[in-house]
């Protein structure tokens, strides 16, 4: 049994948890600002993409990890505020917008990769240095999982806090809500629609910028193209699941991350499947609790549809 | 000409045409950032496109996928289905029908291309099913499970074509699943070139897909749901019904394509056989303002771009994914004609975007 218990190595196990969640959960609360406040964010892949490679970009020419995470969070901006005029004040199909803003982000990356990165001879900046929190990194399980991290995953922590906070215990995420529930009661409250839904499409830019810095600032210390998988969709897919709350989001983020860190961990634990059949595993769990595994979740009731000012 | 005639005449050609010379200026601006000569590089598209040796005929054979996929995709809309995952249905499909085409033998072709044909249709309507039974069921949401879907189908294709006693050929270099039977291949048009008669397939579907939508009565129900579900479900359409078929044959064309592709062009199946098509063909039926007719043509640009792409990527600095920024805006403006209309200062006619999901989400009870 202790053998077993060391092998499966669970506070490592866990840890892996808390890091590959990291970018979920910070791209699901990017879009739960969104559609709060009314606006499909299907672009957090898109935007994800864009910070990882601006972040990466940006930290590579000027050797500055940190101007590259500011950098991330900038260019994750740039693209929320294409979609935000797209689907706010052109009054696009929001998915249809998102779904542009994505193909964007792939042909942008793409180009400017080939030109100014793949050809690079020079060393890349390296990754985000790992913190130790004094005392609190000394904690049996507790410091190992939560306290032994980087930037990005710290960041992620505290931002589950300040979007809960900001959404439920705030005036401003009270009009966020109007504006997701009734805009046009909101509207006849005095709340400016338009105003509120830029401010949060933005805001969702910043932390899907930020979830982009992860892969090529944290995780890896370089740009790949498609670096980030398909992992927009899967924090849309946690948002939903976690009933557009942060901690909700969170936990459902875990439970994907979880899914994948134990699909690349079963064959340390002698279970002999295929590998393609561990790498379905978060799909599948996506679908399967999308589906109403854990309850029926309602969104926002105003969510998807543009706005036309009276 | 009539006021009638004249609106059409805006929203049908001038804004889809001036969306893609917009698209290019686009492009040109962001060749122009990255340092090279915008001229040079569309005179590489154009060359890779259309007048080298060959290139006419290889962009018709990279349309005729399109054409299927695109009209898949359009079916979709035509629901407010956004269906994302016509790139897996297309895997499933090829697989499905490669399958049937590299082991039976002895039928002649006549028989044996509509069964593979077939297969892969069947194929592609099932893995979109599942995604049309779990929204119709539970209400999940389908931009999400298709493009989960996808993953799993990649995945499921490379454990098949990679695993012995599966669908893996023996005595191959890189994994890949036996030559389909020669009766099962799809016959060439042109000698000396790839062009199969899968281009008269897809010139046949457009005409099929256009009767199904708009002439019988799937394609009214279809419409109905995607127009006003209340009013559909007043009237009493099953919408649950309705989203499970519309979804099912949206994949169907997509498995089209797959086994069209492989039938037509590779003879045989490897894990990386769609490459990318199934995702353009979302841009090309937006393009197409999800009319089966504009598919054709927006097929063809997308046929075009993707060869002269490679062309121009090996003449010139400019990576391929150019065409990428280039689709993205075509869409933007196609989906936003009001930016077209105050460029071109088109003033009549009433500023219409393109709605294309669904306003109302599926009541679990309906």
């Amino acid at each position: 049994m202790a053998e077993l218990l060391q092998r499966i190595d669970l506070v490592g196990l866990l840890a892996a948890t808390l890091v590959t969640a990291t970018p979920l959960t910070l791209a699901a609360l990017g879009g739960m600002m969104c559609e709060r406040s009314g606006v499909v964010n299907i672009a957090l892949e898109g935007i994800m993409l864009t910070g990882a490679f601006v972040g990466y970009a940006v930290a590579f020419t000027t050797h500055n990890l940190w101007l590259g995470v500011l950098a991330a969070m900038v260019a994750g901006t740039g693209i929320a505020a294409i979609h935000a005029v797209l689907s706010i004040s052109l009054l696009v199909d929001q998915i249809v917008s998102g779904t542009v803003m994505n193909i964007l982000a792939v042909g942008i990356t793409g180009v400017f990769y080939r030109n100014f990165i793949e050809q690079a001879t020079v060393a890349g900046p390296g990754t985000l240095p790992h913190w130790n929190v004094p005392l609190l990194s000394q904690i049996p399980v507790i410091g190992p999982i939560f306290f032994q991290n980087q930037f990005v995953t710290y960041a992620m922590l505290v931002l589950i806090v300040v979007v809960h906070f900001v959404l439920f215990r705030t005036r401003w995420g009270l009009r966020t809500r109007a504006c997701g529930e009734h805009p046009r009661a909101a509207e006849t409250a005095g709340i400016n629609v338009y105003f509120v839904r830029y401010v949060n499409v933005i805001a969702s830019g910043a932390l899907g910028g930020l979830g982009g810095a992860y892969f090529s600032l944290q995780q890896i210390g370089n740009f790949l193209p498609n670096v980030t998988g398909g992992r927009g969709f899967i924090a849309l897919a946690a948002m939903i699941v976690g009933k557009w709350t942060p901690l909700g989001a969170f936990l459902a983020s875990l439970l994907f991350a979880g899914s994948d860190a134990v699909g690349s961990r079963l064959q340390i634990y002698g279970v002999h499947l295929p590998i393609q059949f561990l790498g379905m595993l978060p799909y599948v769990v996506t679908i399967v609790v999308v589906a109403g595994a854990l309850g029926r979740a309602v969104a926002p009731a105003a969510v998807g549809r543009p706005y036309r000012k009276s | 000409m009539s006021r009638r005639w004249r609106q059409l005449l805006i929203s049908a050609v001038v804004v889809p045409l001036a969306s893609v010379v917009a698209g290019f200026l686009v492009g040109a601006l962001a060749i122009l950032v990255t340092g090279s000569d915008p001229i040079q590089a569309y005179s590489a598209l154009f060359a890779g496109a259309f007048t080298n040796h060959n290139a006419a005929a290889e962009t018709l054979v990279s349309s005729i996928p399109y054409v299927f996929l695109g009209l898949g995709v359009a079916l979709g809309f035509r629901a407010g289905l956004f269906n994302i995952g016509a790139e897996g249905q297309f895997y499933v499909g090829a697989l499905a029908g490669v399958f049937v085409a590299f082991s039976v033998h002895g039928l002649p072709g006549i028989v044996e291309v509509p069964l593979a044909l077939l297969v892969g249709m069947a194929g592609g309507f099932f893995w979109a099913g599942i995604a049309g039974v779990l929204k119709a069921t539970t209400g999940a949401h389908e931009v999400i499970t298709t493009i989960m879907l996808n993953y799993i189908s990649f995945l499921l294709a490379s454990f098949l074509v990679n695993t012995k006693g599966l669908l893996l050929a023996p005595n191959v270099s890189t994994p890949r699943t036996p030559d389909v039977d020669p009766a099962a291949v799809l016959v060439t048009l042109i000698p000396g070139s790839r062009l199969h008669a899968g281009l008269l397939l897809a010139l046949i579907a457009v005409p099929i897909v256009w009767f199904l939508i708009e002439r019988t009565t799937i394609g009214f129900r279809i419409r109905a749901v995607g127009f006003n579900i209340d009013a559909a479900r007043t009237a009493g359409i099953s919408v649950r019904r309705t989203i499970v078929i519309t979804m099912g044959l949206s994949g169907a064309l997509a498995g089209l394509a797959g086994i069209v592709q492989v039938l037509g062009v590779n003879k045989h199946m490897t894990d990386t056989v769609a490459a990318g098509y199934g995702f353009d063909a979302i841009a090309v039926a937006l393009l197409a303002r999800s009319n089966p007719w504009g598919v054709l043509p927006a097929a063809l640009l997308f046929g075009a771009l993707r060869n002269g792409a490679s062309f121009m990527q090996l003449e010139t600095q400019v990576s391929s994914d150019l065409i990428s920024i280039i689709q993205a805006s075509v869409i933007v403006f196609v989906a936003a004609p009001v930016i077209v209309r105050w460029l071109l200062r088109l003033r009549e006619a009433p500023v219409q975007t393109l709605q294309i999901t669904q306003r109302d989400e599926v009541e679990a009870t309906s």
